[in-house]
């Protein structure tokens, strides 16, 4: 790792301020991401603000209208969390499969969601049920926010302080695993809510996470898996790698919308 | 650099730290507690997990100064004097080791996994909540006996 300086903000508007003061800073969530891609000499900061100890990004708020989660809320409070899997308990399922356990201890929602990994879980879920993302700027729909492979709506300056999910009559996420990895080869997350279904897809798409639309198509207003059974979907959008061609992730999207429609 | 301040093992510790530092090479090369491993250096194996603040984490994928002002346990915090803790005396008497290299990150996962579920830990929860620590010998079968073992007797 090449050398850095570690700066601890106290709150939102201090991580913004010594945001302002570094010359090439990087907010640092759980590090999950940061650190190794840091170690890997892929990243080089001169300043890091750790983002951990800012107490008003913690915290799980249920209303009727929905689950507020906080920028800093770890992967593993959100999987444990009683107000997440009563309103939304495909969320808790998806945050439960991320990584490991010592992962989900220290990884944050915040800053997967800044990092956009396009094989990252919490994407697909933001996505599938229309999720607010909140920064200490702006609110920002989903739909808008995710722009490319690791690339998102947000200024360099600009924190993801919250999530709002909206909460939907039906939801359910089905991951196929890298073996190795444990990275999204596909995942679905599938959302019902008042006749308007959503199909939001990580890992397979070239430009990372995005709506499958002959799905949603397909569906209609309602969760069927009957409803999808014919269609096959286009590979030219797929990813392709050493794991598996476009065309086999094609059909693995239409698996996994079929286990995620089953599981909601 | 930092100076850092924390709790190791129940004791007071500081040290002077380069920012870059990881949690881990500060606790081998600093504190010399050398039980503590590193393994792949990439958060795959599991072999460096310590307790941080009661939590088990990947002490090779947090730097030292992220720890500064937290409680950490190591392996070597986890026996009372010459009294093995329950988790160790299971993966000794359960032969949950071979060469031994992942059993101090093993030993640190299973006792996070027991604080969290208690003694009615099945070996389905066992073998997945195994994700993040690999083992190169035993195709874990005796390590999750092990675990298994402690639950109950810790319960």
């Amino acid at each position: 790792m090449y050398e850095t300086s570690y700066h601890r903000a106290s709150s939102v508007d201090d991580a913004q301020s010594k945001m302002k003061a570094a010359e090439d800073g990087k907010f640092l969530g759980g590090g999950m991401t940061l650190i190794p891609t840091m170690k890997q000499r892929l990243a080089a900061p001169t300043d890091i603000i750790d983002l951990a100890h800012v107490g008003d990004m913690k915290g799980i708020k249920a209303d009727g209208s929905g689950i507020t989660i906080g920028g800093g809320v770890t992967h593993s409070e959100v999987a444990d969390s009683a107000d997440v899997k009563a309103a939304i308990p495909a969320l808790s399922y998806l945050a439960g499969l991320i990584g490991d356990p010592h992962v989900r201890n220290r990884g944050t929602i915040g800053g997967s969601v800044a990092n956009n990994d396009p094989a990252a879980d919490y994407p697909s879920a933001c996505l599938g049920l229309g999720a607010t993302i909140i920064t200490n700027q702006r609110q920002i729909a989903a739909d808008d926010f995710f722009v490319g492979l690791f690339e998102t709506a947000l200024n360099e300056d600009e924190i993801i302080t919250a999530i709002h999910f909206p909460k939907p009559a039906k939801a359910g996420y089905a991951k196929f695993p890298n073996p190795a990895s444990r990275y999204a080869m596909a995942g679905v997350f599938v959302a019902e809510t008042g006749g308007d279904v959503r199909v939001a897809v990580t890992g397979a798409g070239n430009d990372g996470v995005y709506r499958e639309s002959a799905l949603e198509a397909a569906l209609g207003g309602s969760l069927s898996v009957g409803a999808i059974d014919g269609i096959s979907l286009d590979a030219s959008n797929m990813m392709a790698d050493m794991h598996g061609s476009s065309e086999y992730r094609a059909n693995l999207v239409k698996v996994m919308a079929k286990r995620a429609i089953e599981a909601a | 650099m930092t100076v850092i301040n924390l709790t190791v093992n129940g004791s007071e510790v500081s040290g002077e730290v380069d920012d870059r530092t990881l949690l881990v090479q500060f606790i081998r090369d600093q504190l010399r507690l050398t039980g503590t491993h590193v393994g792949c250096d990439t958060s795959q194996c599991g072999a460096c997990v310590v307790h941080v603040d009661g939590k088990a984490m990947k002490s090779c994928t947090m730097l030292a100064v992220q720890a500064d002002g937290s409680d950490v346990t190591t392996i070597e915090g986890l026996a009372d004097g010459a009294e093995l803790h329950p988790v160790q005396k299971a993966f000794r008497e359960n032969h949950g080791l071979q060469c031994g290299f992942c059993t101090p990150g093993m030993i640190m996962a299973a006792t996070d996994m027991i604080n969290r579920h208690g003694k009615d830990l099945d070996e389905e929860t066992i073998r997945e909540e195994l994700e993040g620590n690999i083992c190169r010998c035993t195709g874990y079968h005796n390590i999750v006996k092990s675990i298994a073992a402690a639950a109950k007797e810790m319960g």
